[in-house]
């Protein structure tokens, strides 16, 4: 059922839209993002500078923003897909050719109080797009080739742009992310599995290309896979920060050390303690409930996104909270596997919880998008 | 546009059936990171927590502090001295050169030293201490303590070294401290940890090296927590060490220093010894050196200086020296003939200047004889010839037993690095050293202390004491340890008949007193402190010319060894001089002035002295380098 055809007269206007706000998936951001106000104090020092107090201050024009996405009327930012796909590769291709060069990559744009990072908002406005094109499509023509190459050509783009910067762990979650709509739209199995089995076929030539003149991936990523396969063999260069996060996360024990009692972030042996290692300070010092708290508040939020998206017959709403979900699903199982040894270090964000501008912000600009769909869904007949 | 209904009811049940699956993905995977979080935290947490202690936990040695070395009367002469240095935490420092540009208009570092210091800097950990300058002055310390504002990361610090107030005086004695060479660690088995200190000495050699153990004392450590960067972050507890023993030597510095001064820049030793309780006194080896240079790293230009000279400064000659003892040795020779019962003291044989045996001439050293001569004239005069005739009867078995019995050819126990044994010659050892005969011109050689027969100034000063008081006295150099007296040992009865002792002591008198014996010019002539002694000059070379003719290095040693007071002994002192010449003209009127100066505690009145000696014993007064500090001492106390 498309937006255009149900009754426009029992979606609220006006204030009364916040009373159809779903708060309670705004108590659960606030939650999640709470808990990041306490370990950057922590890891800080018990001090809300350099870190606590511009992050909060993020939070709060975060959450203003995505009061403002949320008011707007989905279908608004439905018509708007495609012009926000198209302006976050321009500012990809910007960022390639004038962006701020940082750990080994190109990957802001310095807007003077804050640092964008263009590949952050490509992650949503991909989701939106495929979102759109799958609401606009027939959709018994969903899982016919020539309009299944169209989407891939969609998430490809701005992958291959971020692929260049190099930001491995980003492409991913843009390929991955991409691959979540289609599947929720109901592109046929089959197509999952041959590109999965091609995955495969590019592993093996990433594997086969190291060291020959048409290396496709950085050194430094090699090592990175090296060091995932096996971080005891170089404890004090390459897998220095795995074994240093493991031994911090492991030590947590059952109940943790207490806050700002973590030898290892205090004593600076996590790296990254702030930003992608965040998780390893909150299991060292809240333990395993701390952990698994977290993780709940998470999946507590995927579930109100899902049942959110299942109740919405408007396709584009459904694909879109579907969509943002499975990104933010992806932001923090890729992270949380990464600190506990299980997956390689590819440099992403623990979401809403790690320091970082960009990630807080458009987070909750796509939380502000769920909120919109969730407000404005089609409502009386059937 | 418009959708058939249909199309719709499928398109939304495919979501949710897609959503569910996509959903219970998510779930199982939020499942399995949990599962991986309880594996970790619960089941391996004792591991991981280990691990974590490990990372934190340094340990740090705290170095005790070196005992200290005193005189007889509790003078000090091995301290730990504070010495003040500038550190630097290149961290905190900021622009190293630019801070290092300051520190350099209130320390003088040439452009060599500080280029050095910043390499070194730049390679080593930024949190880790560097000192840029050692052994400042006060005045410096303080001026950098009041710049600190303006020298970042830079702080002045106090720390100890080992000082020797005594310089030269007691090189050979004390010895020194110096950096733990990788060659002192492959001596030692599981060496103590403190050892590996990048700043810790040890004793090399001396006393410093014999007793280092306990003057070294336990280490203290203390539990340190550091960040990943070795930082010290902060200290979780501290265990204090134990300081070194402190250890009183039986040396008298005052005399000691006598004695160094009198030697002057002769090669030469001279010991002295109480003969009533084995108490070395003074341990003179000249030329010497200042230990401290050794503590403070030597340079190569004064090492070089001390291993080229020929009068061999860094070599303890007392203890270490080993000399033929020529005519000193004629006492032993006498005692072991009268013991074997071959001869009695009164006996007589003539001395014709010579003495043939087995077709081979041996010379006395007067050329024309000394005609009849008894034990008393023999010693007296110094005859050779009367030795042979008693070798010849004696044999050397019993010549050699007796020499170990008066303590030559025996390593005396004293804490002195390289304490050498000299040697006391039997049959079996020739037999087994040079696979040879002994011959009988071995034996006769052996008896005027030529020939095999090697011995140190030790062993001369101990045989003079032995002798002097007729019981086995042992030397003792470490008075007491921390306050508890060592024990005086061989304070038996020589197994020597006590009449034979005493002929020997009485022509030993008559050496020094009567109007024909060989030191009467070294005679001391205040009442109760006469003194009695043995000349001695030992060849180096077998051809006899006039001493004067020859290199330094081809002269013979000059020999002495004496005791005083001769009724009622107290100190043994024994002189060499090496390449000095003879016994009687160079080595006794040291023996007498450092014998004098050890009766009276200090410098003597000029009435000891026999009124034909006076201008001399002034002359050489008046070139005497004594120490300002300890001739005050003396005065008072005189």
């Amino acid at each position: 059922m498309s937006y255009l055809e149900y009754n426009r007269e029992t979606v609220p206007t006006g204030l009364s839209k916040v009373l159809y706000v779903n708060w309670a998936l705004v108590v659960l951001l606030l939650a999640v993002c709470s808990v990041g106000f306490l370990m950057l104090f922590s890891v800080a020092g018990g001090s809300l500078s350099p870190w606590a107090e511009p992050q909060m201050k993020r939070f709060a024009l975060g959450l203003v923003m995505m009061f403002i996405v949320a008011m707007v009327p989905i279908y608004f930012w439905r018509n708007m897909a495609l012009l926000a796909y198209l302006g976050s590769l321009l500012l990809l291709v910007f960022v390639e050719l004038f962006g701020d060069v940082g750990m080994g990559a190109q990957r802001w744009i310095d807007l003077g109080f804050m640092r964008l990072q263009p590949s952050e908002v490509a992650k949503i406005t991909l989701v939106m797009l495929l979102a759109a094109y799958y609401d606009w499509l027939d959709v018994g023509k969903t899982s016919r080739p020539l309009w299944v190459i169209l989407p891939v050509i969609i998430i490809l783009v701005p992958t291959a742009l971020v692929l260049k910067q190099p930001d491995l762990g980003t492409a991913l979650l843009l390929v991955v992310g991409g691959a979540m709509v289609m599947f929720c739209a109901g592109v046929h199995w089959l197509y999952f599995g041959a590109v999965i089995a091609s995955g495969a076929g590019l592993v093996t030539a990433v594997v086969a290309s190291r060291g020959t003149t048409w290396q496709l991936l950085k050194d430094y990523q090699y090592r990175r896979i090296d060091t995932f396969l096996d971080p005891e063999s170089d404890p004090l260069g390459a897998g220095y920060h795995i074994t240093q996060s493991k031994i911090a996360l492991g030590s947590g024990g059952w109940t943790g050390r207490g806050l700002m009692e973590g030898t290892q972030s205090r004593l600076n042996f996590l790296p990254e303690k702030h930003t992608d290692f965040i998780f390893t300070t909150l299991a060292e010092e809240f333990g395993f409930v701390g952990g698994v708290s977290l993780l709940v508040l998470y999946v507590l939020i995927l579930a109100f996104c899902i049942v959110s998206a299942l109740k919405n017959r408007d396709r584009f709403s459904s694909l879109l909270i579907l969509g943002i979900a499975g990104t933010f699903f992806l932001f923090f199982a890729v992270n949380m596997s990464m600190v506990m040894g299980l997956a390689p270090v590819v440099g992403v964000p623990l979401p809403l919880v790690s320091y970082g501008g960009s990630a807080m912000i458009v987070l909750l600009g796509a939380f502000g998008l769920v909120q919109s769909a969730h407000i404005h869904r089609p409502r009386g007949r059937r | 546009m418009r959708r058939a209904p249909k199309d719709t009811e499928e398109s939304v049940r495919k979501i949710t059936r897609r959503g569910l699956v996509m959903g219970g993905l998510m779930g199982g995977f939020a499942a399995l990171l949990a599962g991986r979080m309880r594996y970790m935290q619960v089941d391996q947490a004792d591991e991981f927590r280990l691990l974590a202690e490990e990372n934190r936990i340094k340990f740090s040695l705290i170095p005790p502090e070196r005992g200290l070395i005193f005189d007889r009367n509790g003078r000090p002469i091995a301290v730990n001295e504070q010495i003040y240095r500038v550190v630097i935490v290149p961290e905190d420092a900021g622009d190293l050169e630019n801070t290092l540009a300051r520190l350099r208009k209130i320390i003088p570092l040439t452009d060599e030293e500080a280029k050095k210091a910043l390499e070194e800097m730049r390679r080593a950990s930024p949190f880790l201490e560097y000192t840029i300058a050692d052994r400042l002055s006060w005045e410096q310390l303080s001026e950098v303590a009041v710049n600190t504002p303006a020298l970042p990361g830079i702080s002045p610090e106090v720390g100890l070294s080992r000082h020797y107030p005594m310089l030269e005086d007691f090189a050979h004695v004390i010895g020194y401290v110096g950096r733990v060479s990788d060659y002192d660690l492959s001596k030692i088995e599981d060496p103590d940890p403190l050892l590996r200190l990048p700043q810790f000495q040890i004793g090399k050699v001396g006393v410093e090296s014999k007793w280092e153990e306990p003057l070294r004392g336990k280490a203290g450590n203390r539990r340190i927590e550091v960040n990943a960067s070795g930082r010290v972050m902060r200290e979780l507890d501290r265990q204090q060490g134990i300081s070194g023993t402190d250890l009183q030597l039986t040396v008298d510095s005052q005399l000691q220093n006598y004695v160094q001064a009198r030697l002057g820049t002769e090669s030469a030793a001279a010991m002295v010894m109480d003969v009533t309780n084995g108490d070395l006194l003074a341990i003179g080896s000249a030329p010497s050196f200042d230990p401290n240079l050794f503590v403070r790293g030597i340079s190569v230009a004064d090492y070089r200086d001390l291993t080229e000279n020929d009068h061999r400064p860094l070599a303890n000659k007392a203890a270490q020296g080993l000399y033929p003892p020529g005519s000193t040795f004629k006492m032993v020779t006498a005692l072991a003939a009268m013991e074997a019962g071959v001869v009695t003291a009164g006996e007589t044989f003539y001395c014709p200047g010579h003495k043939e045996v087995s077709g081979r001439r041996f010379h006395c050293w007067k050329r024309s004889g000394h005609g009849w001569v008894d034990l008393d004239g023999s010693l007296q005069q110094s005859c050779d010839v009367y030795y042979y005739e008693l070798a010849l009867k004696a044999g050397i078995e019993n010549i050699s037993a007796m020499a170990k019995k008066l303590g030559i050819g025996v390593r005396h126990d004293i804490p002195m690095s390289a304490v050498a044994e000299g040697i006391a010659p039997t049959k079996a050892w020739k037999a087994e050293r040079y696979e040879q005969e002994w011959v009988v011109g071995d034996s006769l050689n052996a008896s005027i202390g030529q020939g095999f027969v090697l011995a140190s100034p030790l062993q001369l000063v101990v045989m003079a004491a032995r002798l002097a008081s007729g019981t086995q006295i042992e030397p003792r150099l470490v008075k007491s340890v921390d306050g508890r007296e060592t024990p005086v040992k061989g304070l038996e009865p020589l197994d020597i008949s006590p009449t034979a002792l005493q002929q020997v002591r009485k022509g030993m008198y008559n050496v020094v007193n009567s109007s024909r014996g060989t030191a009467r010019g070294s005679r001391i002539v205040a009442e109760g402190m006469t003194m009695a002694g043995k000349t001695g000059t030992s060849q180096v070379r077998s051809v006899v010319v006039r001493n004067q003719d020859v290199p330094w290095e081809q002269r013979d040693h000059a020999l002495f060894v004496a005791f005083a007071p001769y009724d009622n002994p107290k100190y043994a002192v024994s002189v060499v001089v090496e390449h000095g010449g003879g016994g009687s003209a160079v080595a006794a009127p040291i023996a007498r002035d450092v014998m004098l100066q050890a009766l009276y505690g200090g410098l003597p009145p000029m009435e000891a002295y026999p009124s034909s000696s006076r201008w001399e014993v002034e002359q050489i007064r008046k070139d005497l380098k004594l120490r300002e500090d300890l001739r005050q001492d003396a005065s008072d106390r005189a």
